[in-house]
């Protein structure tokens, strides 16, 4: 069924990393003209698929992808990014891919720059031609005018509002001659609400103008303002098309979310019971750059298993390292009724707080250490057991530690040659298992575990879990658990808090409906439900 | 106990086999040329000695993430001093060197106490920095030795003002240590020599080498490999990264100083001015032969490349002589060498990830 209006077809598009699939027959059309968005949470396989379409080195070293792409009925390969770019295939970036000592002109004439003969280049080519500044103005002014921006094409980048960098970078896509498709990657991640608002209006000219856009996203009022058709991924799998008109917010929200959840064995927690307040962060502010998080009011119980959720880039991930005084923080931490001292992990760690980081390879292990050191060497700092202490010197204690190291590998099922293992030659989940049994052995009332099933494999990732809820209700260990896994939360926790744009967009049981955390993740619940309710 | 042998031959990468080939290559060639074997052997076993402390002065700075200690020559001058001191004491003989090594400890302590502050505010130029502080270090000692009120006329020019050049140390604490219960076996007068065990100045090696692996063993040493290892985790562990980085950097300048003072012995001469201006190389190049990298580093790898990089000058000097006469071939290939594992060291450092 060749069909000459669509701009793009990519069919029956699937890939694997290694064995795991990542995509699953995605088929997709675009037209001339068109707005076409594509949803997911994050790992829904969006990224993979533009990965594919720009041809991009990640795709090719790890053995390509079946299906096929067409671009105006022809079938293409693209092998790499450059050639996307000369068939017509144009990218916004989500980081700006700007020069900022260079003007608004330079930058969007970048590598492409208008150039007339002189006298040098007639002997040495046309690599030292001069720049004819006046026609690359002229051709920059025409694209920024498209786009409604009044700024000088001779302003240089560094120094002009965030939100306009953005548009620089449109500019620069849209003037290229032969554009055919422009892949809007969560372009509004970083604009305030009256720079997304404009930056809608522009897609929407650049629509009028015939060109195609593919606008990857997770904000669903956006996509019902601006797109004319949606597709909808979700593990890999395309699980709706529809066509804007025919959906709205609240459907599609659950559509994102949607799937069942797997309940890991586990009593429902007597709601009446007795619950004491363990951990309270009162306006918790943390620097943590990419996940910040801007004011945070949250109690924790004792005894529960507390599941923190939301999309990545949003602060989820800088409540646990906020708590441990990792990343700079302010606010108040309060444990058992007693402030903590901010910015100090050692006074989180003294005050029985345990966290298992996000970051594994890079902040959680010592890759080049032995697992039994991995696992003792924070409570040999901190609690200063497994050492023997001379009068004037100590020296580690290697049947202690290798006494604990052998219990910890046999309750948590670590997979190793012996303790004396390099942790580099482990695998993901047993890298990860080893993380758990370092913070266990630091006997912690409070668990901050975060991200614990990133990049592990399924039956790890069920140990891990299984873990997780054993300790919670055989030691009554108080677990909070920040994953980008809903479907992960929902399994584990008695209760989930979604964060959105630093701030908490609300809480919710692992058994409320899929919609309520679809539109929490995509930041829209306070908007659509803020009759009533005054929240900050 | 199979996969230990195998882990301990993966160890031995392409360029440590390549050197133990040469050396062993050479050794044989001076055997069939003539040259009295177990002679250089016996310099072998001298020079691991006089230069292992030095050489083990790199594995605290590596192990605490500091990388090669470049400014090895700070800890040299303090080892200096303190040896100089002794002599102008007047004390002679074994308490002599415990004098120097008691006046260089902690005058050692204090200057690796403001290096490690400095080198806590470059951090990730450590070493080019720690190059050209070494530098600076020396060459403001040649005014201090010039300026020092040193008496002692052993040490000082007969005419005019400062210390010498060189000092002999004879009659002071001239081989304390090489000559403290040595024994020799075989006939010295025969074509291969005979071999000397200078069992005092490895038993001093041994207890330095000793002392760094307790320690390394400590709660302190562990929490200094960890902050080497990995400076994200450490923070995330309750440590202090600089403080650890601190302690790595007084440790190695320390192991500089004694290191000095037992290389001082063995040589019979103190050298001043500008002859401590490149020990650090040859300290980074021994490292680096017996296998450590800028980040990761060992006792053995000391040892293992204290031996095979002296061993290497010892027995190409005769060797190159013998094969071509006059010339100064042996110092061309030390410089050759030395300088050529240092450069493919540092070439490996951002290679890896």
């Amino acid at each position: 069924m060749e069909n000459l209006e669509y701009v793009l077809q990519m069919k029956n598009i699937s890939k694997d990393y290694y064995g795991n699939c990542v995509l699953k027959d995605i088929n997709l059309s675009v037209k001339a003209g068109e707005i076409h968005a594509i949803l997911g949470e994050n790992g829904a396989g969006k990224s993979t698929l533009m990965n594919i379409l720009f041809g991009m080195t990640v795709i090719h070293s790890t053995g390509g992808f079946d299906g096929e792409i067409m671009l105006e009925g022809k079938n293409i390969n693209i092998k790499s990014p450059q050639e996307a770019l000369e068939l017509g295939i144009g990218m916004v970036h989500q980081e700006f891919m700007l020069i900022p000592g260079y003007s608004v002109t330079e930058n969007v004439k970048l590598n492409r720059e208008i150039t007339k003969r002189n006298f040098v280049s007639r002997i040495f080519g046309e690599k030292l031609e001069t720049l004819d500044l006046k026609e690359m103005a002229k051709d920059t002014r025409k694209a920024l005018d498209t786009l409604d921006m009044d700024i000088d094409e001779w302003t240089r980048v560094e120094g002009i509002p965030v939100g306009y960098m953005q548009f620089i970078e449109i500019a620069r896509e849209i003037d290229k001659k032969n554009i055919k498709l422009l892949v809007f990657d969560e372009p509004t991640a970083v604009l305030t609400e009256s720079e997304a608002a404009n930056l809608l209006t522009a897609m929407q000219k650049i629509k009028e103008s015939g060109i195609a856009i593919l606008f990857i996203t997770h904000r669903l009022d956006e996509v019902m303002e601006v797109a004319d058709n949606i597709t909808m991924l979700r593990d890999g799998e395309l699980v709706a098309q529809k066509k804007s008109d025919e959906t709205n917010v609240i459907e599609l929200a659950e559509l994102m979310v949607g799937r069942k959840v797997e309940k890991i064995v586990r009593e429902k927690r007597d709601e009446k019971a007795n619950r004491k307040t363990i951990l309270e962060v009162k306006d918790l502010r943390v620097m943590m750059s990419g996940e910040e998080v801007k004011g945070i009011d949250l109690k924790i119980e004792e005894g529960e298993i507390l599941g923190i959720g939301g999309l990545a880039g949003q602060g989820k991930i800088g409540i646990a390292n906020g708590i441990m005084g990792i990343y700079p923080v302010s606010g108040d931490i309060i444990l058992k009724g007693e402030k903590l001292k901010l910015n100090s992990p050692k006074d989180s760690l003294e005050r029985k707080i345990a966290f298992v980081s996000e970051d594994r390879r890079g902040v959680g292990l010592l890759l080049d250490t032995s697992i039994e050191i991995n696992i003792v060497v924070t409570a040999m700092q901190i609690k200063k057991t497994f050492i023997r202490n001379f009068v004037l010197f100590t020296q580690i204690n290697q049947k202690r530690i290798k006494e604990h190291t052998l219990k910890m590998i046999k309750m948590l099922d670590i997979r190793c040659r012996n303790e004396k293992q390099l942790i580099k030659k482990l695998s993901g989940g047993n890298q990860q298992k080893i993380c758990i049994a370092r913070a266990l052995t630091l006997a912690p009332d409070v668990l901050l575990v975060s991200e614990p099933t990133r990049g592990i494999d399924v039956g790890a990732k069920k140990i891990v879990l299984e873990t997780l809820v054993r300790l919670n209700r055989d030691l009554g260990m108080t677990i909070v658990m920040t994953s980008s896994e809903l479907a992960e939360l929902r399994s584990v926790c008695d209760r989930i808090v979604i964060i959105s744009g630093g701030k908490i967009e609300g809480e919710l049981k692992p058994d409320s409906n899929d919609t309520d955390f679809g539109l929490m993740m995509a930041g829209e619940y306070k908007k659509i439900h803020s009759r009533g309710d005054e929240q900050s | 106990m199979i996969t230990r042998i195998k882990d301990l031959f993966t160890d031995f990468d392409l360029p440590r086999l390549l050197i133990v080939a040469f050396l062993s290559t050479l050794l044989v060639l001076a055997f069939f040329l003539g040259l009295p074997v177990l002679g250089l052997l016996t310099d072998m076993l001298n020079r691991l000695g006089m230069f292992g402390v030095l050489v083990l002065a790199m594995v605290p700075a590596i192990v605490a993430g500091v990388g090669l200690n470049f400014g090895l020559p700070l800890g040299i001058l303090c080892g200096l001093i303190g040896g100089l001191v002794s002599i102008e004491l007047d004390l002679s003989g074994g308490w002599a060197f415990a004098a120097a090594i008691a006046v260089a400890v902690p005058l050692a302590t204090l200057v690796g106490l403001g290096y490690g502050w400095l080198l806590n505010r470059v951090k990730g130029s450590e070493m080019m920095v720690a190059t050209y502080v070494g530098f600076a270090g020396v060459s403001l000692m040649c005014i201090g030795w010039i300026m020092l009120p040193f008496r002692s006329l052993e040490m000082v020019w007969p005419i005019g003002k400062g210390l010498r050049v060189t000092i002999a140390l004879s009659g002071r604490y001239e081989r304390v240590l090489n000559d403290f219960w040595d024994f020799t076996i075989g006939d010295p007068g025969s074509s291969t020599g005979a071999l000397t065990i200078p069992t005092g100045l490895l038993l001093f090696f041994g207890a330095m080498c000793l002392l760094m692996w307790l320690f390394l063993r400590s709660r302190m040493g562990i929490q200094m490999k960890t902050v080497g290892d990995n400076p994200k985790f450490a923070v995330t562990s309750g440590m202090n990264v600089n403080r650890g980085r601190m302690i790595g950097t007084i440790l190695s300048t320390v192991l500089a100083a004694v290191g000095i003072l037992a290389f001082n012995q063995g040589f019979g001469f103190i050298q001043l001015y500008t002859a401590p201006m490149f020990m650090g190389f040859t300290a980074v190049a021994a490292i680096l032969i017996g296998g450590a990298t800028v980040k990761k580093a060992s006792i053995s790898n000391a040892i293992i490349g204290t031996f095979l990089f002296q061993g290497l000058l010892v027995v190409s000097l005769p060797v190159a002589n013998q094969i071509m006469q006059g010339g100064n071939l042996a110092e061309i290939s030390r410089i050759i060498i030395s300088n050529g594992i240092i450069l493919y060291a540092l070439s490996q450092v951002g290679g890896g990830e």
